[in-house]
């Protein structure tokens, strides 16, 4: 019982930086940008968020440095992919690498390879402590920025995206941005938004990582969790959502054999195999569904006026 | 062709350098180093020693093969952002062939190990080529996807069945003398791969260049629809395109395995895959760019770590530089692209597929071609 407990625990614990940048990934792809500065993006996010905690001894400073990254990163992606109308992968990629390379940069610069620094991380709040629910209580003790996903960033971004006038302008931009120009709608500013809005939110997931799980930023911090995020955009079929379900299905699995690969009975199984699922499930999935993959209308095209 | 000096391909690329040279000068200040005095390290000092140019040909290696890989897909339109991934694949085969072909002379297990990490690599490219000419499934989240799925195998073997029985360190167990590539000159690590990747240059640059397959292959990326009204068989060439792309980054792989770690690592390559990117965008998708692209990259390489030791630059400098010259290069390259399409025909506005500035989707693509 115990054992599930933690279990369901960990996965929610697991799941909010990829919540946090499937939303975001989902917002860039749904206004018709295929944003592979995702891992760059949290990567710097959480370094930022770090080293600003670190450095001012507030988390929420940190925080806020992170989300004023992402807002930076998710506009250089839209200068390179929507003023310059280049190659989205390309740029993505650029960005990634580039990004990696000035946070362990910065890094390098400021904490000199030295031991390990840390700050105090983000306490874990209850706000269901009031309530007697015995051991299935720990569930509910979850980092802020957790409760924040679940309960506040998922409906409103979905609530956004699908029921807001905003939110109708960023799904046609990316379906039909002719169509959406015709309406009178500011293609290249709404794409903007929609990266730039993508971008904080990536970099807060890079941030819980540092600021809340750890309290500590060390190399390879995002380990491809920004490619998990894309991934689980496309499972998702580019809805909210079912983005945030993935999450949870990838984080069970994840903290699941997070803790059987340290049992000596459980030692022989292939767990690489298990954490590779995502990836596989997402390509299997598309295979399944054939030509009837329903990417957002203008993925991966710039639009430029004629 | 129109006269369009000032964005001619050299200048551009000569311009994005520049550029790139002109925002990594503040990464440098912040190192409190002068970046006149770091650019000269950067690019001219590993040029002074014989003992620091043969290390810039050691760097250069990788990227030379996974810059071609990327190159020659790019160039047919198909967008393969799985060179790392395929150069995993390359390096498991190698390292997996290197402890069974101990009792092969040198001449029989070395072609062994180049064949077999060639098939792998093509291998892990087969089934997003497949999706793609099948289904229309974008191929750069598939391609993408199946790198991180690469490292956990490369992992999974580390700590399963390939761990170093004696040491218990996650690392295979040494490939036989046989099957590792010859050091070229004594006292340095400049090894077989070298001469290898220069050959693969040739022969892609030869085959796209001055044969009917890479007459169709940049027919296909220029536009699908008109070569397939030209009667190219337009799913046959990409997939093919995708394989051999597969095959030249899985040499990476066997390059880097044979030649430099003599073993399966899990750090055996930080990011080569990646970089073939950058190399082939910087090198404007042609061979002899994608050679002195590699070269120059390799150049940067050396240069950054002496750089760090000398001026106390950190040598993630690299890493910077690397972002940036791809940001730069391809943005210059589509303000070139949008300046001719305006100039060309002002109501277009259209763009090319196998236009590195732009590669656009290929469900797009067929949609509006069928």
């Amino acid at each position: 019982m115990s054992f599930l407990i933690d279990l369901l625990a960990a996965s929610l614990r697991n799941a909010t930086p990829l919540v946090y940048g499937t939303v975001g990934e989902t917002y860039a792809e749904r206004s018709g940008v295929l944003n592979l500065g995702i891992e760059g993006t949290m990567y710097a996010g959480a370094f930022a968020g770090f080293a600003t905690a670190w450095a001012t001894g507030s988390p929420l400073i940190g925080l806020l440095a992170a989300i004023i990254v992402g807002v930076l990163s998710g506009a250089l992606m839209a200068l390179m992919t929507v003023t310059f109308g280049a190659n989205q992968h390309v740029s993505g990629i650029g960005l990634t690498i580039g990004l990696i390379g000035l946070s362990e940069f910065v890094n390098r610069l400021i904490f000199q390879g030295g031991e390990l620094q840390r700050i105090e991380p983000m306490p874990a709040v209850s706000p269901f402590g009031a309530l007697e629910l015995g051991e299935a209580g720990v569930i509910f003790e979850q980092y802020g920025l957790t409760w924040l996903a679940f309960l506040l960033v998922v409906p409103a971004a979905w609530w956004v995206l699908q029921r807001s006038s905003f939110g109708l302008e960023i799904r046609a931009v990316g379906e039909n941005p002719e169509a959406a120009d015709a309406a009178g709608i500011n293609v290249a500013r709404t794409r903007y938004a929609a990266l730039m809005i993508g971008g904080a939110l990536m970099a807060i997931g890079g941030a819980f990582i540092t600021l809340a799980l750890l309290g500590s930023f060390t190399l390879d911090i995002i380990a491809g969790r920004g490619w998990v995020c894309v991934a689980l955009v496309i499972f998702g079929r580019w809805r909210i959502g079912r983005g945030v379900i993935g999450a949870l299905l990838f984080s069970l699995v994840f903290s699941l054999q997070f803790r059987l690969r340290i049992l000596p009975e459980f030692a022989a199984l292939p767990f690489e195999l298990l954490l590779a699922l995502p990836y596989l499930v997402v390509i299997a999935a598309l295979a399944l569904s054939g030509r009837n993959v329903a990417y957002p209308g203008a993925y991966l095209k710039p639009y430029r006026r004629s | 062709m129109r006269r369009i000096s000032p964005w001619s391909t050299p200048a551009l690329i000569g311009f994005a350098i520049l550029i790139t040279f002109a925002i990594t000068a503040g990464p440098i200040l912040l190192a409190g180093a002068s970046p006149i005095e770091a650019y000269y390290r950067f690019v001219v000092s590993p040029l002074t020693s014989e003992v620091s140019v043969l290390e810039v040909l050691v760097s250069a290696t990788p990227i030379l093969f996974t810059g071609a890989a990327v190159a020659i897909a790019f160039r047919a339109g198909y967008w393969n952002i799985g060179a790392e991934g395929q150069l995993l694949l390359g390096a498991i085969a190698a390292a997996g062939l290197g402890t069974v072909v101990g009792g092969l002379p040198g001449f029989v297990a070395l072609p062994i190990m180049l064949a077999g990490g060639a098939l792998a690599g093509a291998a892990w490219a087969f089934v997003p080529a497949l999706l793609r000419v099948r289904f229309g499934i974008d191929e750069v989240v598939t391609t993408l996807l199946l790198n991180p799925v690469a490292l956990l195998l490369v992992n999974g073997l580390l700590h399963g069945p390939w761990r170093d029985p004696i040491s218990g360190f996650p690392e295979s167990q040494r490939i036989a003398a046989s099957a590792e590539f010859p050091t070229l000159i004594d006292r340095s690590r400049l090894h077989l791969g070298f001469p290898i990747a220069l050959v693969v240059i040739a022969i892609a640059w030869y085959v796209l260049a001055r044969t009917p397959a890479g007459l169709r292959l940049r027919a296909v990326g220029l536009s699908p629809g008109g070569a397939r009204f030209a009667g190219v068989n337009v799913s046959r060439t990409l997939f093919m395109a995708a394989l051999v792309s597969g095959a030249i980054a899985g040499l990476a792989g066997v390059s880097e395995v044979a030649g430099i770690q003599n073993r399966l690592t899990g750090g055996l390559s930080p990011g080569y895959g990646y970089t073939g990117i950058v190399v082939a965008t910087l090198g404007t998708l042609t061979m002899p760019g994608v050679l002195l692209a590699a070269l120059f990259l390799g150049d940067l390489t050396v240069g950054a770590s002496s750089a760090s030791r000398a001026l106390g630059i950190p040598s993630q400098i690299g890493a910077i530089v690397q972002g940036a010259l791809l940001l730069t290069t391809v943005a210059l390259l589509a303000l070139r692209r949008n300046r001719a399409s305006r100039a060309a025909d002002p109501g277009a506005g259209g763009s090319v597929a196998g236009d590195v500035a732009t590669g656009e989707a290929p469900v797009a693509a067929e949609t509006s071609s069928a």
